[in-house]
This record gives structure tokens, C-alpha cells and sequence, in this order.
């Protein structure tokens, strides 16, 4: 940091990128990625998520998860824009590997305070070598 | 940016994936059950050596030493490193990722 930063006790928020990797339910990392995102985001830094291979199957719509006992936590991901989480990378590859396209994902949305709190869409449809570029970008990457 | 991976490629298609992130100048560091992609002559090998000229590839000795995966069996020019190594390579890079 800085001295002048330092003087006014104000931080430069890093750049956080939470990793998902793996589908929702048959393992704990999907649900323990998004309870470190809601702590996280406590700390107002600049948080991004990126859903690739089967992490895409986190966001898909339809989920029922009456028959196996255990918590829907898909809509979770849709009040993460209030928490300021606004930015989820989706890797169009990942996608078409699984035979889905983005109109297989739930909507996600935040309301833009700097643009009169409209409504915009927080997934972000990229391809490989641009998610690879957005991992580059981060001052921390933290992978589930 | 450093990335690490713990699986093997023959379990997982972490090593895969990893690798099609990768960039120029970018290091991999197979750990764990991930010294098994450091094999030549296997179905996974030809992923790292397709990316060998862009991206540096690191070995942990002890994971490797632990499962018989001698540096005659490994990929060529694959760096074998000890735990001072993997410290030195973390401090070297400005980000390190996990493929898990």
C-alpha cells in the first residue's frame, strides 16, 4: 500500500476469484464455495466467480432436490448481487461440452447503483482463452 | 501465474483443463496424485508436451519419489523440485491456483 493510501485508511481492494469447478451435491465444494463467497463478501473487495467444466452445472435451472434430503442452494447464487457479487464468468466451452446453453442457467441479476439501480444480468458468457485472461487478472484465486 | 494439480490424469480431467488455462510464461506443479501426468509414453502425456514451450513444468520430488515415478520414467524437461523449490515457485509468481 501506499503512504497517501495509508494516510486516509482507505484499502485498494484486490481482485478475488472464486474457482468452481465441480457439480453441485455429489461433493461439499460447490456449497463451501458459496458460503466463503457470502463471508467474503463481507470484506468489500472486487469479487468475481467463474463456473467452468462441471462447475456449470451449479447455475443450471430446474434443480429438485426434494428426493435426495438435501438443501436447494441454487438460489443462493441469485442474492449474491446484493452482497455486491455481480460478475459470474461462465466458459462457453464448459457449456457446449454438457450440451447446455445459457438459456439452461437460472437468470442471475444485480441492480446497478451507478446506472439508477437497473436490473443487469450478472453471467458473463466467455470462451476459454478469455476466462483464462480474467484468471490472470487476480490478485487471488481460490478454487473449489 | 503458478497452477498446481493434485490428480491424477487418469482419474480426473483436472491436468486437462488446467492445462488449456494455462498462458505464456505460466508454471505447472504436479503434486500429490498429480505426479502421475509427469509419465512419458501414457494416454495424458502428449497434453503436457503439447504446452511445453509455453509453459515451465515442475515436479514435487518426495509425491514423486513416493510413488516410484523416477526421473527416468518422467516427460523430458520436466524440472524435479523439493519443498524449498515449491516455495521458491510460489514466490516467484504473482498469482498460484489450485486445480483440485
Amino acid at each position: 500500500m501506499s503512504e497517501a493510501a495509508k494516510g486516509t485508511g482507505k484499502k485498494v481492494p484486490k481482485k478475488f476469484l472464486y474457482v468452481n469447478r465441480k457439480a453441485p451435491y455429489g461433493t461439499i465444494y460447490a456449497l463451501e464455495a458459496l458460503e466463503v463467497v457470502l463471508i467474503g463478501a463481507a470484506f468489500d473487495q472486487d469479487v468475481s466467480l467463474a463456473f467452468l467444466d462441471d462447475g456449470v452445472f451449479q447455475l443450471a435451472n430446474g434443480q429438485d432436490t426434494k428426493g435426495i434430503g438435501m438443501k436447494k442452494f441454487a438460489n443462493t447464487y441469485r442474492a449474491l448481487g446484493d452482497y455486491g457479487v455481480t460478475k459470474f464468468y461462465v466458459e462457453k466451452e464448459s457449456l457446449q461440452s454438457r450440451g447446455l446453453t445459457l438459456g439452461d442457467l437460472q437468470e442471475i441479476t444485480y441492480e446497478d447503483e451507478n446506472d439508477d439501480f437497473k436490473e443487469k444480468p450478472s453471467i458473463i458468457l466467455v470462451s476459454r482463452a478469455e476466462l483464462s485472461e480474467v484468471m490472470a487478472q487476480q490478485d487471488v484465486v481460490l478454487s473449489f | 501465474m503458478l497452477h498446481t494439480v493434485n490428480k491424477s490424469p487418469f482419474q480426473t480431467t483436472t491436468l486437462q483443463s488446467c492445462l488449456r488455462h494455462t498462458r505464456k510464461g505460466d508454471a505447472v506443479l504436479l503434486i500429490e496424485d498429480g505426479v502421475l501426468g509427469a509419465l512419458k509414453g501414457t494416454d495424458a502425456s502428449g497434453d503436457i508436451w503439447g504446452r511445453r514451450v509455453e509453459v515451465a513444468f515442475y515436479v514435487l520430488g518426495p509425491d514423486a519419489d513416493a510413488r516410484g515415478i523416477t526421473k527416468e520414467r518422467m516427460i523430458d524437461g520436466i524440472n524435479v523440485i523439493d519443498y524449498e523449490g515449491f516455495v521458491d515457485l510460489v514466490a516467484q509468481h504473482k498469482t498460484s491456483q489450485a486445480w483440485l
